[in-house]
């Protein structure tokens, strides 16, 4: 069991690794957040998932079930304020972006 | 009727909480969780919210396969980003695509933007009336119907039975 909770813990944290170099090799805000945010709720809930298998027998498996619940409901919400933040803000699409519906939008609004 | 049943489900998703954090086998805990429940009860207004989720047995099977729709993306989502990071030429095509959701009620509303953002290459932006502004690592449609299809309905047809 504490085997099989260390693989998990492991292979969590080899996800929030490879978050992490997203963070460093994608080109703007956007992107960035994009591999932050679902490197981040993955790699948590595996490493806690990990640490209530390992130690099975403090038998924490009810708070880890929140702590689970509490990641996945607030983690993409701060990342979806800090996008529309940053756009808010006017901070540009790198210029390697296909679209932006959003800005033309705003445009639109703004001429009307 | 509806806010009767969002205290209802304020209380019992609370006391689930309560019993989870908590040491069960005494009953001290039990009865002052109890206890406390009663005093939440009188701020029942706030959990006002909790009267869009439908409880029927259709709604509450359509939870427990939305829990697994959810779960698989989830994965999907990172085993996609991370092929992206690791791969030299960094495979991303970014733009921010406009789709439409046919979901009314707040918290279900709440639901789908989450989800849209913890799914494959998604990132909700912005929300505007009944239009959603989601940032798309790899855009492969231009129109909003096409967009839509791709992004918004295979959460939407649970949700929209769980919430209405």
């Amino acid at each position: 069991m504490e085997l099989i909770g260390s693989i998990i813990t492991l292979l969590g944290s080899i996800i929030l690794f490879l978050g992490a170099l997203g963070i460093v090799r994608m080109p703007d805000v956007y992107n960035r957040m994009q591999a932050g945010t679902k490197a981040t709720t993955l790699g948590t809930i595996l490493f806690l998932i990990g640490i209530s298998l390992g130690h099975a027998e403090c038998g924490c498996f009810g708070k880890i079930a929140i702590l689970i619940i509490f990641v996945l409901a607030t983690n993409p919400v701060s990342s979806n304020a800090l996008a529309r933040a940053a756009h808010a803000t006017g901070i540009k699409l790198t210029d390697r972006s296909v679209k932006d519906d959003l800005e033309s939008d705003e445009e639109m609004g703004e001429a009307i | 009727m509806k806010k009767a049943k969002s205290a209802i489900v304020g209380v019992v998703i609370l006391f689930a909480v309560w019993v989870m954090l908590t040491d069960t086998s005494q009953q001290e805990m039990l009865l002052g969780g109890a206890t406390a429940l009663l005093i939440v009860f009188l701020f029942r207004e706030k959990l006002a919210v909790l009267g869009d989720i439908k409880l029927n047995p259709k709604s509450l099977i359509y939870m427990f396969v939305y829990l697994f729709v959810f779960s698989w993306e989830l994965l999907k989502s990172n085993i996609d980003v991370a092929f992206r990071v690791v791969s030299p030429r960094l495979p991303i095509n970014p733009g921010i695509v406009k789709v439409r959701t046919t979901l009314k009620s707040p918290l279900g509303r709440a639901f789908l933007a989450n989800s849209i953002t913890l799914t494959p290459g998604t990132l909700t932006v912005e929300m505007k009336g009944e239009f959603f502004y989601i940032h798309w690592i790899d855009v492969t449609s231009d129109n909003i119907e096409d967009a839509t299809k791709e992004i918004v309905s295979n959460f939407e047809k649970y949700l929209e039975i769980i919430f209405g």
